[in-house]
């Protein structure tokens, strides 16, 4: 549905115009009780199922799960967890956000996610990339140094996976394919929508536009309309290529709640505790209350608040990035299920309509 | 291309970090080339979009027009880079030794006791090297830049043996938005590296100074300690 441009009247039948999506990502930060005792791993992954399930009921259009390897976020198999979502939606789009591909076999990644749309009858996307966590490459041996190789090879291989078609492929990260069948197919000519996900290397972009990809950029600090060159670059690029325009996603991290005041005390406490455990391996600053009344004031890249603050920023963020999709990722290590799922619900029943509204005005 | 009061400025990177700080050097007034590890022809619609302003060139010709050189690649690509290539300039050096996020390289990198902007410096023998700019993310360092006398300006440290350059780096990171704040020589340096007190934090002045003195002072106090046990990191 995503990745297909369509002739928009309000923009006259000249530009190209994608439709909104609003959509939610979880890493399957762990949950505690209400009482602050933390879950196992098990039961916080079948309460992301539960909270895939509510996004549905409540309207929003896609649902994704980061890769990630920690007992903080206990979810290296995101696309399992997809297919049991997909079998108690019917509406849905379904994804990986992101999929780790440098330290993975992208003819896995592949069949994984064909078959994720098989199940769900053509619901299933990929977002490509890094994240910003590393521990799948000491994981499953992959040296770090050899990053910008292995995500370049694999997405090129991934870019040919995608064609349909029997596979011809040579490289150094993964044994050579010639004339490999690749099951299952996609039905009726469709392609798996794939995004690439963006942290700001400009490298990263012109890479999305080469292999035709859709761009997804991830802000999780600082200003985010520092970004909107980089949507320009990425059209601009796809233009050099050849490529007919792509759609340009956002994904930022948040919370709703019934009130501004409500949101930032119950996210407060859990984002700086997450955010010093991911500190010292990935260089981030430990927030100090300034920050975070910075990261969720109108220029921080946080989405903390209530309905309509949170959408207030939201419109003015797609607006500014020119970009037709923005994912909310919600939760913080720690932040009870039942607390998500108000979030769920409040996103899908107040801020979704409420962003409509914004961007058709 | 020289100019008493705004050095021309080359950047060495055009990946996160360098952009940030080519665009920085535009707003202050420098002239700015960039290179990346390729041909300047790739870098074109980057720089036309992203760091309106600046020129890209080969390496080789970025260096060769500059006062200034900012290191604001990988180390792993700077390995491979030539260090004669740099000879007789002014170098900055931005980058990190990060093992967690850019995987391991081959010691000394890593060694204890050696600052990773002093084996820099050691394969650039006859050029002059400065470590500064790198302990800011690079999602932060525009957002913080402010403009000098400003109340709520923040910190950078500055390490270097040769003081005419620290000076002259200074004057380029208060041009830019930042205090300049010299830590000493380039083994004091380690202060702004990942682990060290400072790293991945945007301070005030005084808070940058306080956070740098207390850490000097328990690596006196724990000194025999970090002997005894190694590094915990």
């Amino acid at each position: 549905m995503i990745d297909q441009p369509v002739n928009s009247a309000a923009a006259g039948g000249k530009e190209t115009a994608f439709p909104l999506v609003l959509g939610l990502d979880t890493f399957g930060d762990r949950t505690n009780t209400a009482n602050g005792q933390p879950l196992s791993h098990a039961q916080t992954i079948r309460n992301v199922v539960e909270e895939g399930a509510l996004a549905e009921q409540v309207g929003v259009d896609f649902f994704g799960i980061g890769e990630h390897h920690t007992d903080y976020f206990p979810m290296p198999a995101g696309d399992v967890v997809l297919a049991s979502i997909a079998a108690r939606t019917k509406r849905i789009h379904l994804g990986s956000a992101v999929t780790v591909l440098s330290s993975d076999d992208p003819v896995r990644v592949f069949q994984r996610y064909s078959t994720l749309n098989a199940l769900s009858n053509g619901r299933a996307e990929v977002i490509l990339g890094r994240g910003s966590s590393i521990e799948s490459f000491p994981l499953f041996g992959y040296d770090l140094a050899e990053y910008e190789q292995l995500f370049e090879e694999k997405t090129a291989l991934f870019a040919e996976l995608l064609e349909g078609g029997p596979v011809t492929w040579h490289g150094t990260t993964r044994p050579a394919l010639r004339d490999q069948d690749v099951v299952p197919h996609l039905e009726d000519g469709r392609r798996l929508p794939t995004w690439v996900g963006v942290g700001g290397s400009p490298q990263s972009v012109i890479r999305a536009a080469r292999l035709g990809f859709s761009l997804m950029l991830a802000i999780i600090g600082g200003r985010p309309a520092r970004f909107a060159p980089f949507a320009d670059l990425f059209q601009q690029a796809l233009a050099n290529f050849g490529r007919l325009p792509l759609p340009v996603g956002v994904h930022g991290p948040g919370h709703v709640a019934p009130t501004d005041e409500q949101a930032r005390e119950e996210f407060w406490p859990h984002w700086r505790e997450l955010i010093k455990l991911v500190a010292v391996e990935r260089g981030f600053a430990i927030p100090t209350e300034e920050s975070f009344a910075y990261e969720t004031g109108p220029q921080g890249a946080l989405y903390v608040g209530s309905p309509e603050t949170v959408a207030q920023k939201i419109a003015t963020n797609l607006r500014t990035l020119r970009a037709t999709r923005f994912d909310l990722k919600y939760g913080a290590g720690g932040l009870p299920h039942e607390t998500l799922m108000t979030n769920i619900e409040l996103y899908g029943h107040q801020v979704i309509p409420r962003v409509r509204e914004l961007m058709k005005e | 291309m020289t100019n008493a009061t705004t050095p021309t400025i080359a950047v060495l990177g055009a990946g996160h970090v360098g952009p940030a700080i080519a665009r920085l050097a535009l707003e202050a007034g420098h002239s700015v080339a960039i290179a990346a590890s390729g041909n300047p022809g790739d870098l074109a619609l980057v720089t036309e979009l992203l760091i309106p302003g600046a020129e890209p060139l080969w390496t080789v010709d970025a260096i060769g027009k500059a006062d200034i050189v900012v290191l604001a690649m990988p180390l792993h690509r700077f390995l491979r880079m030539d260090p004669n290539a740099l000879s007789e300039k002014l170098v900055i050096d931005a980058m990190n030794y990060w093992p967690p996020t850019d995987g391991r390289l081959p010691p000394p990198f890593g060694d204890e006791g050696i600052g990773t902007s002093e084996v820099v410096a050691g394969r650039l023998q006859d050029a002059t090297v400065v470590k500064t700019l790198n302990h800011v993310g690079y999602h932060e360092l525009e957002t913080y830049a402010r403009p000098s006398g400003s109340v709520d300006r923040r910190a950078l440290g500055v390490a270097g043996d040769d003081l005419d350059a620290v000076k002259t780096v200074g004057a380029f990171v208060d041009r830019i938005g930042y205090d300049a704040v010299p830590v000493g020589p380039l083994s004091a340096g380690r202060v702004l590296q990942p682990g060290g007190p400072v790293f991945g934090a945007v301070l005030r002045r005084e808070d940058f100074e306080r956070a740098v003195h207390n850490h000097s002072g328990e690596q006196k106090a724990f000194g025999l300690a970090e002997q005894h046990y190694g590094r915990s990191a």
